[in-house]
């Protein structure tokens, strides 16, 4: 089966880092295709930003997707501008610290992860997404837990090893986020 | 082997450099950035000159001075830089020097947009320059196709002393994908290579061993070049090469190259769960095109063709018509201008087909 997922936000919210890391995780660590598409603008921080990742066990077609399985958002114009794409079924995932999680359709589920917040209180806001990530994985199981710690792992902790503790804490507050929504 | 995951213009040009490319030359574009920018820092690890052209006219004449001294030699660009590779090309194709390089599509005409498209298609396979030359023009359209084509095509190139063009497009070279890499040609094996050349180069050899790659000659010697270069593009038919998937079948066939083809493939797999006979006959080289996979095909049985590319209006359909001659009705799935393929716009167009001839 064929999981897409698109993920949203600000640039400089870890939009794309959460991309890669998901997308080099599944490459690395499992035999499934994987893809990864980026799409930005001209601007860097402050701009938006969204990218594409599809994980298979079978042949990936479009690296982009008219409908997906999954959606993250981390801002409200994302919100307002994705979740159309988001299958009858597929999962969406908030940053209700400055998206608003009521949305005028039934027929998905929501998960709601305030990780502006979050990310503030555990005293580095850039871990933002990292926690989305967790709260992501706990929720679709789409690759296992250990490999997207053993990938954030190989990329965080090369270059800045002092920053592991922190983003390995922020992956698993937001797993048994994602891990409780699903029951 | 283990995988990796790259972006489309880095496997190119990393799959360059392990099949032997020491030189390259360009001039910045979007969407094919990451190829001179790889190159860049790649090169001089292994010995290589990398140059930064002062404008796309500079860079694919730097390519053909390259080439004519038996060095692999590649450049890359984007559409309307193409457009600029124009002379350069068909000065090294009349020259018949084995030049590489890479179109990463976008929108057109002209700058049109800096999104994928496919947009170049005629440009590529029937006139990359003046003069009626022709090339072998390698269409991948996963990650790992690209890095497979690139490092055949110096083969292609030097075994018939003429340029090849990889035709991708801006999704391919943005996108990331798991490949595995080829071997890197040891410095022994690109010492062998430059040297086996030695005798068909202008310079960087010994002046008796030279000889002079002119890109044209006056009298009849022009004449005797085109014969000469017509009687090689005679022996392409070797290098026709098809994807032919679920056709045995098939009652509507679908034909798309590169990322258009890859989204057409899960279509025919969504077509054919719904009851609808569909197959997928994709070109992967568009030149030598693959006339016979679609003129022999049983139109007993075949009732409609379906041509998907991202351009607007559509060009591989001259070649597609040209092999069916009228048999079936050949119908159109079209974007362009940087707006994508996507399943459920295949989807909606062969459904359509379908309700018109099955």
């Amino acid at each position: 089966m064929e999981r897409d997922l698109i993920v949203a936000g600000f640039g400089g919210q870890g939009v794309m880092m959460l991309g890669t890391l998901l997308a080099q995780a599944t490459c690395d660590s499992t035999d499934k295709n994987v893809t990864y598409f980026p799409s930005y603008g001209a601007e860097m921080r402050g701009g938006t930003a969204n990218c594409y990742v599809a994980i298979s066990d079978e042949e990936i077609g479009a690296p982009v997707m008219e409908t997906v399985s999954d959606l993250i958002v981390f801002n409200q114009p994302s919100l307002d501008r994705f979740l159309e794409k988001l299958a009858p079924g597929g999962a969406l995932f908030v940053n209700t610290s400055i998206a608003d999680p009521k949305i005028d359709r039934d027929d998905v589920n929501v998960v709601e992860v305030p990780v502006t917040e979050m990310a503030i209180e555990m005293g580095n806001p850039k871990v933002l997404n990292i926690i989305m990530l967790g709260a992501f994985i706990g929720y679709t199981e789409v690759v296992s837990k250990d490999v997207v710690l053993q990938e954030i792992k190989n990329k965080i902790g090369a270059k800045k090893p002092e920053l592991l503790p922190l983003n390995e804490e922020a992956f698993e507050k937001g797993f048994a986020i994602g891990s409780a929504a699903k029951n | 082997m283990a995988r990796i995951f790259m972006k489309g213009c880095e496997a190119i040009a990393e799959a360059a450099v392990r099949a032997g490319c020491r030189f390259f030359a360009g001039y910045p574009i979007t969407p094919q950035n990451e190829i001179p920018e790889y190159m860049a820092r790649r090169l001089p690890e292994v010995g290589g000159v990398f140059v930064q052209g002062e404008s796309e006219i500079a860079s694919v004449n730097m390519l053909y001075g390259a080439s004519s001294t038996g060095t692999r030699s590649m450049s890359s660009s984007s559409s309307t830089g193409i457009s600029l590779y124009s002379e350069g090309i068909a000065a090294c194709a009349s020259a018949r020097l084995p030049a590489v390089y890479v179109n990463v599509m976008r929108g057109g005409p002209a700058l049109g947009a800096i999104q994928p498209a496919q947009q170049d298609y005629l440009q590529a396979t029937k006139a990359s320059g003046n003069g009626g030359f022709r090339m072998i023009v390698q269409a991948p359209s996963t990650v790992q196709e690209c890095v497979d084509m690139v490092y055949e095509a110096f083969d292609l190139a030097e075994r018939d002393d003429n340029p090849v063009l990889i035709l991708a497009d801006g999704v391919l070279g943005t996108m990331m994908e798991p490949v595995e890499l080829p071997e890197m040609k040891s410095d022994e094996e690109v010492k062998a290579l430059k040297q086996a050349r030695r005798h068909k180069s202008v310079c960087g050899h010994p002046a008796e061993e030279r000889v002079l790659a002119e890109p044209g000659s006056v009298g009849t010697g022009q004449e005797a070049r085109n014969i000469a270069a017509a009687e090689m593009y005679k022996t392409w038919d070797k290098d026709v090469k098809v994807e032919e998937f679920m056709t045995d079948d098939a009652e509507l066939i679908l034909a798309a190259y590169g990322i258009s083809a890859r989204i057409a493939k899960t279509a025919v797999k969504a077509l054919r769960e719904q009851g609808i006979k569909a197959g997928l006959i994709r070109p992967v080289r568009v030149s030598p095109f693959p006339y016979d996979a679609f003129g022999s095909l049983d139109f007993g049985r075949v009732k409609g063709i379906l041509d998907i590319e991202m351009s607007i209006p559509a060009q591989m359909v001259w070649d597609v018509e040209y092999a069916v001659r009228g048999r079936c009705p050949i119908r159109e799935c079209l974007r362009s201008g940087g707006q994508l393929m996507t399943k459920e716009k295949v989807m909606e167009e062969a459904l359509k087909l379908a309700e018109e001839v099955l």
